[in-house]
């Protein structure tokens, strides 16, 4: 059963959610929001995790109708996996680029080697694009890393930190205030507006960290 | 041309921003008070998505290194062309060599510099706005430094008569004493305890220090408490959503606004009242007060009337005051 919540004015939360993340209801997500962006008066449609944002013109439409819109679509939508890449990206970890390796290796009863081979050995989707330009919202971290987010977040992390907040894998593309734990670093670059595409990551793309250091 | 002569790291380059890029993670960002910057193009005869500077930090000071047609709108305050001092929402033209001086607001919080012609800054996925967070866009990706040159487009149609003129009904402003500000419930507000509720509407909240262009944390007495804890997967939010974190003070997402996040959600502020909350300076105190969506459709409608009627009203008055 899904939920759908008034976001703003102009933005309903079409909310799938039961529970863990679940990735057959993400597929539906992403469906939805793809069929979503080709309908002329929906001006975006944002997959979360699990969870989808769509605005809309209020001025010219009424909530109501796209409400109801969005509940037929969402049953008449089935999911359907998007075209896999595998990128791979390059990490160095622990150290100065990698401060709360051992604080994640306290938390999951692990020395830190095994920390870096469980987050190596992983297979991460990207379920959402979000919060920060090109931010990936990975899936598929192993659940003994679930180390939950800081209590009060750090003010500056540097971009290319290779980061864990909850049960979520993540890097941080721009320099940017976080509360998730930084286990490492990479150089790739995540978001660039010369590029024909800014994001590196697409919806759908399976993520492989490989150990450099 | 204009040079910086007085740069902050809160005085950027904004135009509407970038509404359609939330799915990349960029951010809606542009003027925090659209208004005030739309009055300031239609002054100068621009298209409304020109772009202007926000001023958020004072004194600001520009010296013109060419002649050039000028309007600051937005909060009010003591502003001066060298010596002449200008009314609120005022355009006026400025010579070569002349310096303009805004000084700190008395009543709002951001003034806006726009140009006729229009800032010419790249644009840089479908704005000119600057996205700190990204480093892009605006004057390289960056706030105004000292020394700062910036290029304005050359443009026939934006001739303002000699003395300048101005809007005869200013761009409304938050009363100094306490902003009302209208807001929609969310979708955790049922989540807060009955107690909960009934305090965000009946306690003032404070702006704080700390309120920029991402997020106006609010501080009141009785913070704010969930029924039970809750975890929520990320999810898209918009500017005007306000979150409660584990603090129980809420945040009032702003321009700048990261696209997702987690922390439950208590109401989401109307579109025409975030533009009077970013005009709250800090250390003013705001009272929210609940309507339904038909009332702020309402809102946001007359707002875009009156844009839509300022328009041809005041290329009439700058037609006329220039043949006299």
């Amino acid at each position: 059963m899904i939920r759908i919540s008034i976001a703003g004015t102009g933005a309903l939360l079409l909310d799938a959610a039961h529970g863990s993340f679940d990735q057959y209801v993400q597929e539906r997500v992403w469906s939805v929001a793809r069929c979503l962006a080709t309908q002329p008066d929906i001006l975006q449609a944002l997959p979360g995790v699990n969870n989808l944002l769509v605005m809309f013109n209020v001025i010219e439409q009424d909530a109501v109708t796209i409400e109801r819109r969005l509940r037929a679509l969402w049953d008449d939508t089935f999911p359907e996996s998007l075209p896999v890449r595998t990128i791979e990206i390059p990490v160095t970890y622990g150290g100065t680029v990698g401060e709360d390796l051992s604080e994640i290796a306290y938390f999951a009863n692990l020395t830190e080697e095994e920390v870096i081979a469980i987050h190596v050995g992983g297979e991460y989707r990207v379920a959402a694009i979000g919060a920060m330009p090109g931010f990936p919202y990975l899936t598929g971290l192993d659940s003994r890393l679930a180390i939950p987010r800081r209590a009060s977040p750090r003010v500056s992390v540097e971009r290319g930190a290779v980061s864990i907040g909850g049960g979520q894998a993540g890097i941080m593309p721009c320099t940017s205030p976080t509360g998730w734990h930084i286990l490492g670093k990479t150089d790739e670059i995540l978001f660039d507006t010369h590029r024909a595409e800014p994001c590196l990551f697409r919806l759908g793309d399976r993520v492989r960290f490989r150990r450099i250091g | 041309m204009i040079e910086i002569l007085t740069g902050s790291p809160l005085n950027t380059i904004q135009d509407l921003g970038r509404p359609r890029m939330m799915t990349l993670g960029v951010s809606r960002g542009g003027s925090m008070d659209p208004l005030a910057l739309m009055a300031g193009n239609l002054l100068l005869g621009n298209s409304l998505d020109d772009a202007g500077i926000e001023v958020a930090f004072f004194p600001f000071k520009i010296r013109f290194l060419s002649d050039q047609t000028v309007a600051v709108t937005g909060a009010h305050g003591p502003a001066r062309l060298d010596d002449i001092p200008l009314p609120p929402d005022w355009a006026v033209r400025a010579r070569k060599g002349q310096i303009l001086t805004l000084q700190a607001p008395t009543q709002g919080a951001r003034r806006y510099v726009t140009f006729g012609g229009g800032l010419d800054v790249p644009v840089i996925l479908a704005s000119r706005s600057t996205d700190m967070k990204g480093g892009f866009g605006g004057f390289d990706g960056r706030p105004l430094q000292t020394g700062d040159r910036l290029s304005v487009f050359v443009s026939d149609d934006c001739a303002v008569p000699d003395y300048g003129y101005g809007l005869a009904h200013p761009c409304d402003l938050p009363e100094t004493s306490i902003t009302y500000v209208r807001c929609l419930p969310a979708a955790e507000f049922d989540t807060f305890t009955e107690e909960s509720q009934q305090l965000f509407f009946g306690q003032l909240w404070t702006v704080s220090r700390t309120a920029n262009r991402v997020g106006y944390r609010l501080e009141g007495e009785h913070p704010l408490s969930l029924r039970v804890p809750l975890e929520l997967l990320s999810h898209g939010i918009v500017p005007g959503t306000v979150q409660v974190p584990s603090s129980g003070m809420p945040i009032v997402q702003m321009a700048d606004a990261n696209t997702c996040g987690g922390y439950p959600k208590i109401v989401n502020v109307i579109e025409p009242d975030l533009r009077l909350l970013a005009q709250t300076q800090t250390g003013q105190e705001i009272r929210f007060v609940r309507v339904e969506l038909d009332d702020a459709v309402v809102a946001i409608r007359r707002e875009a009337e009156r844009m839509r009627e300022l328009g041809p009203a005041l290329l009439t008055a700058r037609k006329t005051l220039l043949a006299k």
